[in-house]
Formats: C-alpha cells, sequence, structure tokens
C-alpha cells in the first residue's frame, strides 16, 4: 500500500499542494503530477545532471531529492526561468551561441548554469567549468555551453549596470 | 539576428523550444489510458529459460498484462536491420545481460516496477562466451543457432561474416619493402550514453497502431513493425520526436515490436521507457582488436598494407556487421597505396549487441593504422607529419581502386591543423604533441524526398523525414528554404518525424541528411521556382525562358521581382499555395563491395598536445586542433557544435570510457556512476576547431556531410601525443590513468618495450 504524504511547494511562483507517494522523487512529481516535463530524466543516481532544479535558490538534482522533503519550498524548474515573454539571458544567450544540440540536457544545464551565476555574477571560465560539472552533455557542446554562460554573464553585468545608472538618476 | 541565408549562423530552428523545456520527446508524451511497461530481465548473460511463473505479478493491483514468449505469435517473430535474429522476447534462452524474458504493463509505474520483480524465471546458466579469444576457439559455444543463418558458410561458427577487400598482390609488394612496421591495437566496448535514455510507446490508432520512438529511422521502422504485426505500411504510424540524443544507438527497432505487441493485446497504449541501466545494456559499439603490417621504402613511400580486424559484436547482429564492413572498406584510410589486404570479422558474443556509434566501425580501424603510422614514423626516422602528407591522396586520386576518387584537397586541413597546433615548433617541457587522420565512406545508397510548399503570403512549410537529434538538420533545411525561395528563416516551419505526413526518407546516418535531404529540400524548391517561372510568364505575357528564379528573386529581362511579388499576383483572391516536390537519389552498385560507391568523404586532420602526469598517469590535453574538410559549411555555428562535440565525445573513448564484463558476462560499469563519459572538467585546456571550405561537395552549395570526422582520428592523435610526451607507446584503449601509470613503470623497467616492432624483411 502506497503511503501517501500532503505537502505545499512554491513551483515557478505559484503555490501547489499535492499528496505524493513518499516513495517518489521530486523529479517524479515535477514530471508526473504537475506534468513539468523541461526536467529531464536520465540516470537517476545524481550523477547526469538532466534533472537539475532549483530549490531555495540551490540548484538540486531531483532525481536525489524526496518529494516529501521538498514540502515548504521554492521550486524553480526550467519552464519558470524566463519571466513572461522574456528570456533569461542564459536562455537568450544558448540560443545565440548554438549551445543547444539535441537539448536533453539544456534544462538542466540552464538551471544549473542560474544557480551558479546568482551566486557568482562575473564567473571565469573555470568557474564555469565547475560550475556546470555536474551536468553531462553528450553531445558535448561544452565549448558552446561555456561560451554561453559566459556571455550571460556579460549581458546580465551589463544590465545591471545600466539599471543603476537608471537608479542614480 | 542573422537572416538565415546559407552560411550564415541564425538561431537553431527549435533552438526556443529546447531552453524553454517546450521541447517534446518521446518520455514527454501522455496519452489517455496509457499503461506504463517494465521489462523482466535475468542477472545472468546466457540461461536457459525453464519456466516463466506470472501469477504474483499479475496478482499486483493495477497490472493489467504480463507479456512472455508464449503470449506472441508463434513461430517467435524476430526482426532485425540485417538478418532477422533478434526476438521479440528471448525465446529459449538469454543471450546477454538485459535481454528481456518478458514485460509487464500496468496502470502505473510503481505497479509495473513491483510486479516485474515478482515474474519468477526458473533458469539454468549456460556456458557463454564474452571475448574476441573464446568466441572463436573451436570448441566455443555457438552464439546463434545455425538454421537462423541458412546457407552461411560460417553459421556453425561464432564469426557472422568474414569480408576481404583490398587491392594490388600485398605478398608480392611486401618483397619491395625496405621497413615493415607491425603492431596490434584494441579498441574497448563503449556505450553510446545517449542523455535521453531510449523511449517506445505504442498505440492502437484506429484500424492500425501507432508507435512513438526516439528512432533516428522512421520510415526503416514502419516497415519492421507493418511486417511483424501484419499491417500495410499506410496503418502504421511511426511519430519520431527530436531524439535527445542518438549517435547511431537509435538507428535501428529495438524494443518498439514488444511494445507494439503489448499494446495491441492490451488494447490500450503501452509506454516503455528504458533506465540509463537498460540503455547501456541495449546498445554499445563494436569492441576491435586490429592487427596491422604495413610496409614502407626508406623514403617513407607506403608500399603495402595488411590488415586483419576482429570486431566483438553481440548476440545479435543489429547492423553490427554493416559497421565492419564499412569501417574496414576504407581501413587504408586517405593514403595512395599500392596494395593492401583487409579481412575482417565479425564475431558474435553472449554481449549487448553492439550497433551504429558515430563513426560506424571506423574509429576502431583508425586507431589501429594511425597508430601503426606514427610507430612508422619513429621506425623511418620520418616526422609523423611528413610521412602523412607523402602518402596523402590528392584530389582525384584513386585511393580506393573502384570507388569515389579523393573528393577534396585533404592537405589543406593537414597543413591547417599542423599550423594551428605550431607543428615542429618548441614544446613546453613534458608536454607531447601527437596528429592523426580520418577517413569516412559517406552514405553508399540513399533515397530522401521533401515536399516543400509556398503559401499564399510566401512563408514556407518544409516536409522533411530527417531526424533533428541535435545536428541541426532542421535548421539547414529553413536556410535552403529561405535562400531559394526568398523569405526570412523565421517564416520556414520543417516538419519532421511522422510517417503519416512527411513522404519517405531512407534514414537519418552516415552524416548524410544535410547532403541527401539538404538535395531533395533543394530540389523541392527548384521545382517550386520553375512554377514561379511559369506564372511570372503568365502575368507578364512574356514566355517563361526569359525567366530566371533564383535565390529568392524573380529577374524578368531587365526587371526583377521579389518571389512574394509574383506569388500574391499569380495566385489571385483564391490564395492557395505552390507545392514542390523534391527527390535525392543515390543508387546502388550491386558490384561494389559495400553494395555503392561513397556519396562523399568525410575528412579531418586532429592535432593535440597533452601533458601526462607521470605520478597519476593522467593525460591532459592542453590543445586539441580539428580541422574538417566540409566543402561549404551552411551553418558555422552548427559546423562548430558537430566537430567540437565529436572530437570532445573522441577524448571520452581515447582516456576513460570502457564497458567491462565479468566473468558471468554481467555489465559491471553499469551507469552513470561506474561508467564515466567526458565533462567539462575534462576539457583539452584549449579547444580549436577549424574547416576547409572549397564547395566540392556533393550537397547543396558544395557541402559534404560532416558529424562524425572530428571524432574519427581523437585516439590515435592522443596515444602519439603521449608516446611524444613519455616515450611509453600504448596500444590498447582508454589511455585511462591506470594504464599509462603501468605503462610509464613498465618503462622504467624495460626501456626498449616502446620501439616499434619493426623488421627489414630481406
Amino acid at each position: 500500500m502506497t503511503v501517501r504524504l500532503p505537502i505545499s511547494m512554491t513551483v515557478n511562483g505559484r503555490a501547489r499542494s499535492i499528496e505524493v507517494p513518499t516513495h517518489h522523487t521530486l523529479l517524479e512529481v515535477l514530471r508526473d503530477d504537475l506534468w513539468l516535463t523541461g526536467t529531464k530524466e536520465c540516470c537517476l543516481v545524481g550523477e547526469c545532471g538532466a534533472c537539475t532544479v532549483m530549490v531555495d535558490g540551490a540548484s538540486v538534482d531531483s532525481c536525489l531529492r524526496l518529494a516529501a522533503e521538498a514540502d515548504g519550498t521554492a521550486i524553480t524548474t526550467i519552464e519558470g526561468l524566463a519571466d513572461v515573454g522574456m528570456l533569461d539571458p542564459l536562455q537568450a544567450a544558448f540560443i545565440q551561441t548554438g549551445a543547444a544540440q539535441c537539448g536533453f540536457c539544456i534544462p538542466g544545464q540552464l538551471m544549473a548554469a542560474r544557480a551558479l551565476l546568482d551566486l557568482n555574477p562575473t564567473p571565469s571560465r573555470a568557474e564555469v567549468e565547475d560550475g556546470l560539472a555536474g551536468n553531462l552533455c553528450r553531445c558535448a557542446g561544452y565549448e558552446q555551453i561555456i561560451e554561453a554562460v559566459l556571455v550571460a554573464a556579460d549581458v546580465q553585468a551589463a544590465e545591471v549596470e545600466s539599471a543603476e545608472v537608471e537608479a542614480a538618476r | 539576428m542573422s537572416e538565415g541565408r546559407i552560411g550564415d549562423s541564425p538561431a537553431r530552428v527549435g533552438g526556443f523550444d529546447r531552453v524553454t523545456g517546450r521541447q517534446a520527446y518521446v518520455a514527454d508524451i501522455r496519452l489517455e489510458g496509457m499503461l506504463h511497461a517494465k521489462l523482466v530481465t535475468l542477472d545472468r548473460a546466457r540461461a536457459r529459460i525453464i519456466g516463466i511463473d506470472t501469477s504474483e505479478a499479475l496478482a499486483v493491483p493495477g497490472v493489467r498484462l504480463v507479456m512472455t514468449a508464449a503470449d506472441l505469435p508463434q513461430p517467435m517473430p524476430r526482426f532485425g536491420p540485417q538478418f532477422t535474429d533478434r526476438p521479440v522476447l528471448a525465446v529459449g534462452e538469454t543471450k546477454y545481460h538485459g535481454e528481456p524474458v518478458a514485460a509487464v504493463a500496468a496502470e502505473t509505474l510503481d505497479a509495473a516496477e513491483k510486479a516485474a520483480g515478482l515474474v519468477k524465471v526458473a533458469y539454468e546458466e549456460l556456458p557463454a562466451v564474452f571475448t574476441i579469444a573464446d568466441a572463436l576457439d573451436p570448441e566455443a559455444p555457438l552464439v546463434q543457432d545455425p538454421t537462423l543463418r541458412p546457407g552461411e558458410p560460417l553459421a556453425a561458427t561464432n564469426v557472422l561474416r568474414e569480408h576481404h577487400f583490398g587491392w594490388g598482390d600485398v605478398d608480392a609488394a611486401a618483397a619491395e619493402a625496405e621497413v615493415v612496421v607491425e603492431g596490434s591495437y584494441a579498441f574497448p566496448m563503449v556505450t553510446h550514453f545517449a542523455i535521453e535514455p531510449h523511449g517506445f510507446i505504442a498505440a492502437p490508432d484506429g484500424d492500425g497502431l501507432a508507435i512513438w520512438s526516439s528512432i533516428q529511422h522512421p520510415y526503416w521502422l514502419q516497415r519492421v513493425i507493418a511486417k511483424l504485426v501484419g499491417l500495410p505500411l499506410a496503418k502504421v504510424r511511426v511519430h519520431a520526436p527530436d531524439p535527445g540524443g542518438a549517435f547511431g544507438g537509435k538507428q535501428h527497432a529495438k524494443y518498439e515490436p514488444l511494445v507494439a505487441f503489448m499494446a495491441l493485446r492490451a488494447g490500450r497504449p503501452v509506454r516503455l521507457v528504458l533506465t540509463l541501466e537498460e540503455t547501456f545494456q541495449a546498445v554499445r559499439r563494436g569492441a576491435s582488436e586490429v592487427r596491422v603490417r604495413a610496409g614502407f621504402r626508406r623514403d617513407g613511400g607506403l608500399v603495402f598494407r595488411d590488415i586483419e580486424a576482429n570486431y566483438l559484436i553481440g548476440a545479435y547482429a543489429d547492423i553490427a556487421d554493416r559497421t565492419v564492413t564499412k569501417g574496414s572498406y576504407s581501413a587504408n584510410g586517405p593514403y595512395m597505396v599500392p596494395s593492401v589486404r583487409i579481412v575482417a570479422r565479425s564475431v558474435f558474443s553472449h554481449t549487448t549487441p553492439s550497433t551504429a556509434f558515430r563513426g560506424f566501425g571506423n574509429p576502431q580501424q583508425i586507431w589501429a593504422v594511425e597508430s601503426n603510422m606514427d610507430e612508422a614514423a619513429q621506425a623511418l626516422g620520418i616526422d609523423p607529419l611528413e610521412l602523412r602528407l607523402r602518402n596523402l591522396a590528392r584530389p582525384g586520386d584513386p585511393f580506393i581502386p573502384g570507388d569515389r576518387p579523393a573528393d577534396g584537397d585533404w592537405a589543406q586541413a593537414v597543413h591547417r591543423a599542423a599550423e594551428l597546433i605550431g607543428w615542429g615548433g618548441p614544446k613546453a617541457p613534458g608536454r607531447g604533441r601527437g596528429l592523426a587522420l580520418g577517413l569516412k565512406s559517406g552514405p553508399t545508397t540513399g533515397l530522401s524526398y521533401a515536399t516543400v510548399r509556398l503559401l499564399a503570403d510566401g512563408s514556407i512549410i518544409v516536409n522533411a523525414g530527417t531526424s533533428d537529434m541535435g545536428q541541426g538538420a532542421r535548421t539547414i533545411f529553413a536556410q535552403i528554404a529561405a535562400q531559394e525561395l526568398g523569405a526570412p528563416i523565421g517564416w520556414v516551419t520543417v516538419v519532421m518525424g511522422d510517417t503519416a505526413v512527411v513522404p519517405y526518407d531512407q534514414q537519418t546516418s552516415a552524416s548524410r541528411s544535410s547532403v541527401l535531404m539538404g538535395n531533395a529540400v533543394l530540389a523541392a524548391c527548384r521545382d517550386i521556382q520553375a512554377k514561379l517561372r511559369a506564372m511570372a510568364g503568365l502575368l507578364e505575357g512574356v514566355h517563361e525562358t526569359v525567366i530566371v528564379v533564383d535565390r529568392g528573386e524573380v529577374h524578368i529581362g531587365e526587371r526583377t521581382l521579389p518571389i512574394r511579388d509574383v506569388l500574391v499576383r499569380g495566385l489571385g483572391r483564391l490564395g492557395g499555395e505552390v507545392i514542390g516536390v523534391g527527390e535525392s537519389r543515390k543508387e546502388a552498385d550491386p558490384d561494389h563491395p559495400l553494395g555503392g560507391t561513397a556519396a562523399f568523404f568525410e575528412f579531418n586532420a586532429t592535432a593535440v598536445e597533452v601533458e601526462v602526469d607521470r605520478d597519476t598517469g593522467d593525460v591532459t590535453v592542453t590543445r586539441h586542433v580539428t580541422v574538417s574538410d566540409v566543402g561549404r559549411a551552411m551553418n558555422p555555428s552548427q559546423v562548430r557544435g558537430q566537430d567540437e562535440g565529436a572530437a570532445i565525445t573522441g577524448l571520452g573513448h581515447t582516456l576513460m570510457e570502457r564497458l567491462i564484463y565479468d566473468d558471468e558476462g554481467r555489465i559491471r560499469s553499469l551507469g552513470a556512476i561506474d561508467y564515466k563519459i567526458p565533462t567539462t572538467l575534462d576539457l583539452p585546456l584549449r579547444m580549436e576547431s577549424d574547416i576547409v571550405e572549397n564547395e566540392d561537395g556533393p550537397g547543396p552549395y558544395g557541402a559534404k556531410g560532416m558529424s562524425e570526422g572530428a571524432l574519427l582520428p581523437v585516439a590515435p592523435a592522443v596515444a602519439a601525443a603521449v608516446h611524444d610526451a613519455t616515450g611509453v607507446r600504448i596500444r590498447d584503449l582508454p589511455l585511462s590513468p591506470e594504464r599509462v601509470w603501468r605503462a610509464l613503470r613498465e618503462a622504467d623497467e624495460t626501456p626498449d618495450s616502446a620501439d616499434p616492432a619493426t623488421f627489414d624483411p630481406r
């Protein structure tokens, strides 16, 4: 008999209350119960990073986190990365540099990169390599992925700067 | 953002969905009433199935079906692209670790998984073979029942086929050779590790059947399913969502036949998504042992090559023997050699069926032949770059007699790679450089149709049956249509992946699609241009022979009109559209050893610089230069992505990847924890990719196929660099820290061990 537990979490800014089987992972609940299929399933052992989401701002392999543990947290998935009608600078940069090939790892890459830029808005190339080391890409489009993150960091920095100039007026 | 003309790098068509999570892969598709399936497998490679008890499994709430061999038509339906040897479910015995003996379908995946664990299989382990040596032993148990290959002379052995290629007289030529260099080179089993595990859905569809699969060859799959379930082609609809990485592993049917029979029996959609571990058990690259004997004059001129290769394929043939054939046929590489003898065998074993994998049988041969070339350079005292250039085929040279002559100025790529790496220049202490060349035959046959619809407002729909698995085919076809019909690329929609809607395409493989389907799309656009000429002639009252439609414009004498102006006036008030049909064929040649000449050759020159940690054996690639001859880069950004991606994938099998089997034939490096592929921390410190463009390919605008070339010579280039840095010669892949460390230690103990095995034949 499956034991179910009620949990409440904020997913992409929206409050969700749901009963989850206690053995189901956050990944399963996102994909199968909330139908947020942008988060991908691959290795299920926390090695490939395809299922990366942000939990309270930190990048997490959702295959390693029980859904029950996500009770009371705020989750951001790839579906919540863009503002309405406005891509995240990372998404725009991934398109610009041709970083997405087959695309299957890309949601995870983007969420890991977002968590990285939130912590470190101006990373070096080596810091980007470290930040994305848990996200496998078998198309091996790493060069263009890393380039995209560096481009996005520049764009973001320029946006921050212009916002500061704006605020100073 | 660019216009998206040929030579631009517009945003990838499909890129927006890929960065927003909207791209729907097979596992993202939900159908009403869909059941979830789970395979039942044994923890053994080869076992005789004594009995299967499904009663406990059937008692699990939510279970709707437990299918065993007994529930399938008798005799067991079999399939396979080269030999119809693979059963839908194991019958009588399992032949490899992970071969399903039954499958469960249930309302939830939880129930299916639970029930799969409750299917009781009584079995008896049988003797099995997992290595080339064991499989070739005359006393070895046979992997396949000889009756599956009636009339085949080797049916009573574990050799599926033995191939002989070559020209000239190697034995006579041996007398002319002044230096002979000989070596044996091993390439391990590696697995595709597409980040998207294989997924399949089958569903009753009116009076037919619908299949969803992350398949590269949807039309081939359609034929397989139609034949197995006894339906006409038109009643089998294959949906092929973009694969989340395929690399050859998703060319041919795997478990689609199983889910098809399950869906028909259950009368409901059935979905099977493999775990990564199950995917490892489903596809891999063939391992190989290749012996190379090459004869040279003292000036470096190649006199003969004698190559003998054994490829360890799996328990069923899949497309493995074709990889052996195609990889071995061109094993002599891009060189002019008067006498060549190649013998290659595909050897069955009780392991995962090997299949196509980026490079298609060539990386194994290139590892051997290019490593041997480096040893020859050492033995002859000639620079490895010079030795290659001295023997390299020039444009038009018949380097494989009877095939397409050398179709590129390959020396340009070689010189460029050497120049970029600074070949011959000073090196930092402890660093070494290596260089190698890769050549691969493109498709030998092909048939692609495309339809292009020019709509009333000048926007365009392209129907093309290629699978866009990341190579970016959709973008290329949109660029061709935009270029030819004068629309911005944002006005082009490319429809793929539905056999009920999109016309036939033979397959997505061998880096063919930009060339073969590209030509079909181009032909369809030219068909539309012809119709526009007739339309403009009527509108303007001139004979259509004075009208030229080219690259988006209509030229009538001195006047030039945009295509859209003619279209809008020509279609008139009812609107409508202009439909173009394109066909592109690469004809077969039944007398050719491969069934057809190469449509083009992929050529790549790779040069690397490495640093070896003598304490740990760790190899760091400090620089990686890859130069491909692509004819014309229709989309330079995508070309770069393919070349750099192929190069890094090549570093995987070069430095770290290997499937490890235990004595019972079970994969021990099963899954992402134990099987390492390159991450961002394994990249070369500096990656430089460049291309040669001479517009000398058979594709649109002079393009050649590309996507595999940059993978081909990675391993021999790195091994040569390791030798240059350390003096140790390693002939087994991967060059893992352990293996390099052991080789370094051995070299310290026996300093001559790295010398090439050479002899003066006289």
